[in-house]
This record gives C-alpha cells, structure tokens and sequence, in this order.
C-alpha cells in the first residue's frame, strides 16, 4: 500500500501556494490511487455480473453461434421446482430472521441491561465468534450433537419424538445458530443507545413502562428492529454450504438448485437457467440492501 | 412467543430433559416488557430473574453443540475415550495441503484487499471527497451479490476462455488463473466478497484518528511520503487493519460455495470430502476450526489498541459471508 499512496500526492498538503492551485495539483493525483480499486472491481465483479446479466436473458444456438435475446430463461427460473426452490427460500430466511430476531433482541437486552462488565463483553465477544461460525463447520457440530447418531440424538431418544435434522425445521434450529449472535451484534449498539433519560422524562410526565416502550422505546428502535431483521433475511438467503453440507437436495433452496445446475451434468439450456436464478436472487437480495441501508442511516440519526 | 420454542428444543433435553421447555421458555419470553416497569418499585428481584433465564437458555443453547461436537470426537462407542481424532489428523490425506492452500490464499486475499482498499480511502480522505460515494458504493455492491450468484458469472466467464479466447494470448491467463496449486481466480472472488467489510472496517478506523490532520502534521514536521505512510497513517489503524485482516481471515478460511462448485481443494471442501469416510475428524476439524477462530479474536483484540474498535468492526453485520 505504501508505494502507490506517497506518488499520488507528493506535494499534496504542505501549506504553500493559493487553494485553487493546490487543489488543482492534488485532484487528479489522489484520484489515481483510488484507480486500483475501481479497476479490480470493475474488472472482476462487473465482468461476472455482466456475465450473469447478459446470459440470463439470452439464448445461444449451439449450431449457428448465434445469440438472441429471450425471457425463457428467467420465465423457467420462476416456474415448478424453480420457483418452489424460490419460495422454500424465502421461507425459510424470513422465519429464520424473525425467530432469530425476537430471540437476538431478548438477549441483547439482557446483556445490555447486566451490570456486570465482563459478561457482557464476553457476550458481544462470543456474538462475533459464534456469527462467523457458519458454513460447514457449523453444519458438522449440528450433525455430531443432534444427527442421526449425534450424542444428545441418543442421550435423549429425540428420534422418538419425530426429530429430524436434515428437513426444514432442523435447517431452521442450524441457522438460528448464526443469525442469534448476528442479531445481537446488530441490535446492542441501539439498545446501548436508549438513554435512561428519555425513560426517566417520561416516568416524570407520569408514563408507565409500557406506554414508555410503546411511544418511545419502540419508535427509536423500530428502524434497527427491522434493519436487523432485513439483515438477517439477507443472511439466510445467501447462506449454501451450511444446507449443503446438512441437507443434501432435501429441502428446496435457491442455492442448492443453483449449486445443482452448475455442478450436475444437465443439459447446456440448464447453464442459463443458473443464471437466471442467481439473478433472481440478486435482485431479492439488492431489494433487502435497498431497504437495510437507508433503515440503518435512520436508526444512526438517534444513536450517537 | 410460541416462537420461543424452536429454539431451546435441541438444548434442553441435555440439561433438563422434560421440564425445560415447558417452564422455562414462557418465563424468559414474557418479562421482556414487564422488566423495565418493574424497576421503579422493586428493581431487584424480577429483572435478574428473566435475565438469567435468557443467559440460561442461550447459553444452553449455544454451548451444548459445540459440547456435543467434543464428546462425539473423543467417545468411541463401546471403546470409550480415545483421542485418535485429533491425532491422526495431522497425517490425515490431504489435511496439510488444504490447510496450507487456504492459508496462502486467505493471506494472498488479505494482501490484495489491503493493497487496493488503503490508498483509495486514504486518498477519499485526503484529496477526492467526490470520489467518496463511488468508492463506497463500489465497496459495497459485493454485499447485493450472493457468492453463490457470483460463482454462477465466474463460471460463465471462464467458459469463455476455451470457447472464444484459445486462439488469443489472455487464454494463458485463463489458464494460469486456474492453476490448482494456487488458484488465483479465487484470490480474486474472495477479494470481491471481503470488500464490504475491509471497507467498513477501514471506514471506521479512519473516521476515529482523522486522517488528513495527522498527514499536515507530520508533513510540515518534514516526514517523507512513504514515512507518513508507514510510520504515522498504518500504525493509527493497527486495530482496524487487524480487525480487516481478521475478517477476511475467517471468511477464506471458511469459505466453500465458490472453491467447491470451481473444483478447488482448499480446506472447508475438504472437510466435506473426508465426512464420508471419517466422521469423527470431520467433526474434530470443524471443533478446531472454532477454536483457532476464537484464539484469533482473543489475539486481535490484545493486538489491537483499542478493542472498542475491533469489536465494532465484526458487528457491522460481519461475517454471513462466511458460512454463504
């Protein structure tokens, strides 16, 4: 980093000669060393989405090499095992994400209310761990304790009870397992950010705790609630390996049909169809970032 | 609040088998609103109850896993404790050259972010405040596309090399990018995917030790370009470089999405290759795996001058990559 910093400004700020000449002498040199990063990731993000783009919508004749513009592809992405794939996703992320969100919250608000100082930084330290552990490891943990032959599997006879792991409820009790600590890292800054004296002013004006959440506390925290929630959304739908390594094909999802069509030996047209889908969800993901992002720019208004 | 369940489910029957589920959830679920109205008139007594409920339950529930994972290592049914698991695993096929492929890669990846993103930023802060959105936005766009979307684009791209490049001399980049023994194409992808949060974690860092203040400082002292750079901009933001490093580290290191469905090796694919034939390492890899992760964040918040910092670093919605 430091070869390309010190030439792009080499007489940037010594406070000799008039403001617009500096200014004209800095301009173009600053901007030089941000041209790395704009490049790479023009170059290697923009070049993938644009291939994603433009095979989505069009179709190549495998005998003529010609290509034409055409819906079909993202019309499959949205019809039978498809869209039932879409829709087991989408499910599953918002159920995940709400769980995941009360329960963070309820959490959050123990450990940010605990006089105790170093519970509660072990606590916001376990979060951070616990929210990076996903993907296969995490998968595997859930196998070992409550698979088919996990230990607490056999300690408690939970097969007995009709317990599966690797269907829709057991991906939810895996998944929770990241987004709870996800949820607590997103939402204690907020609750750290009610100040007593908002809840001491309206004891005073005669309110009661619940009229004080209801009018007060609720209204400061609503865009962080749903802010994490989104997050949360996010997370889950993006999240692959953590099904993959668990379920297999057992449960719809967007990503395990998407891991399918790339992987599989299908048929050229099934390429396209990928595609389509990961365009599908980057445009169900660029919608949860499109509401995330302001929410959080809202809820950073109240919380300095 | 019937939500509640789900979650204690796998827990319980560990600690309490019966009882649990029943009793205790409603009871940590209902205060949540009553705690504060009872502070005013007996602070005591209710808030610490529901608050050690919650602690209970959470704690249940996240520890009894990673306990579970331990005892299924070292128990051999029948043969009683053994610690073949973690023994063998140094020999086990495989083993070092995927944990060595991932560790190059993850510092590969963690050079590059760092190399790219630094001097933009720096140079936002210092001469091109225009410039501003569209490095943020470049930053974070990666964030809108899951991996598993972006591998979909990165295979098609690939294609293209053999079909309409072979004749050309960027077929030999196509092809030297995909070199097994160090796959630069995903040194790149992963690049793209930590971005977010080298951004965010930078961004932060820079805003609490104001960047151009310290450079006219240490320039009309007579310091050099390269050491302001090295000896006064990077030493400022140790914590937030360690926190980028630390991020990146962990999302290279777990990252399977992309190195499987390109057919690379490294080391989260290899876990699953081997969870066929040897369950038990499988599962003791992914324990360890934890464990380096939290002995990293120990460190890094030791290193670290201001652990304020590195903590807020994963907390801005850190890590989802990872597990993608």
């Amino acid at each position: 980093m430091s070869p390309s910093t010190p030439t792009s400004h080499p007489e940037g700020t010594p406070a000799g000669g008039g403001t617009t000449n500096r200014r004209r002498r800095r301009g173009p040199r600053t901007w030089l060393a941000a041209l790395p990063l704009l490049a790479f990731t023009g170059l290697c993000f923009g070049i993938p989405l644009g291939a994603i783009a433009f095979g989505a919508v069009t179709r190549t004749d495998p005998s003529t090499g010609t290509t034409q513009l055409t819906g079909e592809h993202l019309a499959r992405s949205l019809q039978g095992p498809y869209l039932d794939s879409l829709i087991g996703s989408v499910q599953l992320s918002a159920l995940t994400a709400l769980i995941g969100g009360v329960l963070g919250v309820l959490i959050a608000q123990a450990v940010v209310t605990s006089r105790s100082q170093a519970l509660r930084s072990a606590a916001l330290t376990a979060s951070g761990v616990l929210a990076n552990f996903g993907g296969v490891p995490l998968a595997f943990a859930f196998i070992a304790t409550v698979g088919i032959s996990g230990v607490v599997t056999q300690l408690a006879d939970l097969t007995g009870f009709g317990w599966n792991l690797y269907s829709f409820t057991g991906l939810t009790v895996v998944y929770l397992y990241f987004l709870i600590p996800l949820m607590v890292l997103v939402i204690a800054p907020a609750l750290d950010g009610l100040r007593p004296q908002w809840r001491e002013a309206a004891q005073n004006n005669g309110a009661t705790g619940r009229q004080f959440w209801r009018h007060v506390g609720l209204p400061v925290l609503a865009p962080s609630l749903l802010g994490g929630f989104v997050l949360l959304f996010g997370t889950a739908f993006a999240a692959h390996a953590t099904a993959a390594a668990l379920v297999g094909g057992s449960v719809p999802l967007v990503t395990l049909k998407i891991a399918d069509a790339l992987s599989g030996n299908v048929l050229t047209g099934q390429e396209n169809v990928a595609l389509a889908l990961g365009l599908d969800m980057i445009l169900i993901a660029g919608l949860v970032m499109a509401v995330y992002l302001p929410l959080q720019r809202r809820s950073a208004r109240w919380l300095r | 609040m019937a939500a509640m369940t789900p979650t204690p489910a796998p827990a319980t029957p560990d600690a309490t088998p019966d009882t649990a589920s029943g009793t205790t959830a409603p009871a940590a679920a209902a205060p949540a609103g009553p705690s504060v109205k009872a502070r005013a008139p007996r602070r005591r007594p209710r808030p610490r109850v529901w608050r050690a409920a919650v602690f209970l339950l959470a704690g249940a529930y996240f520890l009894v896993p990673l306990v579970a994972s331990f005892v299924f290592t070292v128990h051999v049914p029948g043969q009683g404790v053994s610690f073949e698991a973690y023994t063998q695993l140094l020999a086990a096929d495989g083993f070092t050259e995927s944990m060595l492929l991932s560790l190059g890669l993850a510092a590969a990846t963690i050079a590059l972010s760092l190399l790219l993103a630094v001097p933009a930023l720096v140079a936002v802060r210092l001469g091109s405040p225009r410039l501003r959105p569209v490095v943020e936005v470049m930053c974070m766009l990666p964030l809108v596309v899951p991996p598993i979307a972006l591998v979909t684009g990165i295979t098609t791209v690939l294609r293209w090399g053999p079909e309409h490049l072979s004749r050309t001399p960027l077929y030999q980049t196509f092809l030297a990018v995909q070199d097994e023994r160090f796959p630069v194409v995903l040194v790149l992808a992963y690049t793209v995917l930590a971005l977010p949060f080298v951004y965010r974690s930078l961004d932060a860092g820079m805003r609490a030790v104001d960047v151009p203040t310290l450079v006219e400082a240490a320039r009309s002292c007579g310091a050099s370009w390269p050491y302001v750079v090295l000896r006064v901009l990077l030493p400022n933001l140790r914590a937030s470089l360690a926190g980028a490093a630390f991020l990146t580290l962990a999302l290279v290191l777990g990252e399977f999405t992309i190195a499987s469905l390109l057919g690379f090796r490294p080391f989260a694919v290899w876990i699953v290759t081997i969870s066929g034939a040897h369950a038990r390492m499988s599962v003791a890899v992914s324990v360890l795996s934890l464990l380096i992760t939290w002995l990293l964040l120990l460190v890094l918040s030791r290193a670290g001058t201001n652990p304020a910092t590195v903590s807020s670093a994963p907390s801005t919605s850190p890590t989802s990559r990872k597990e993608s």
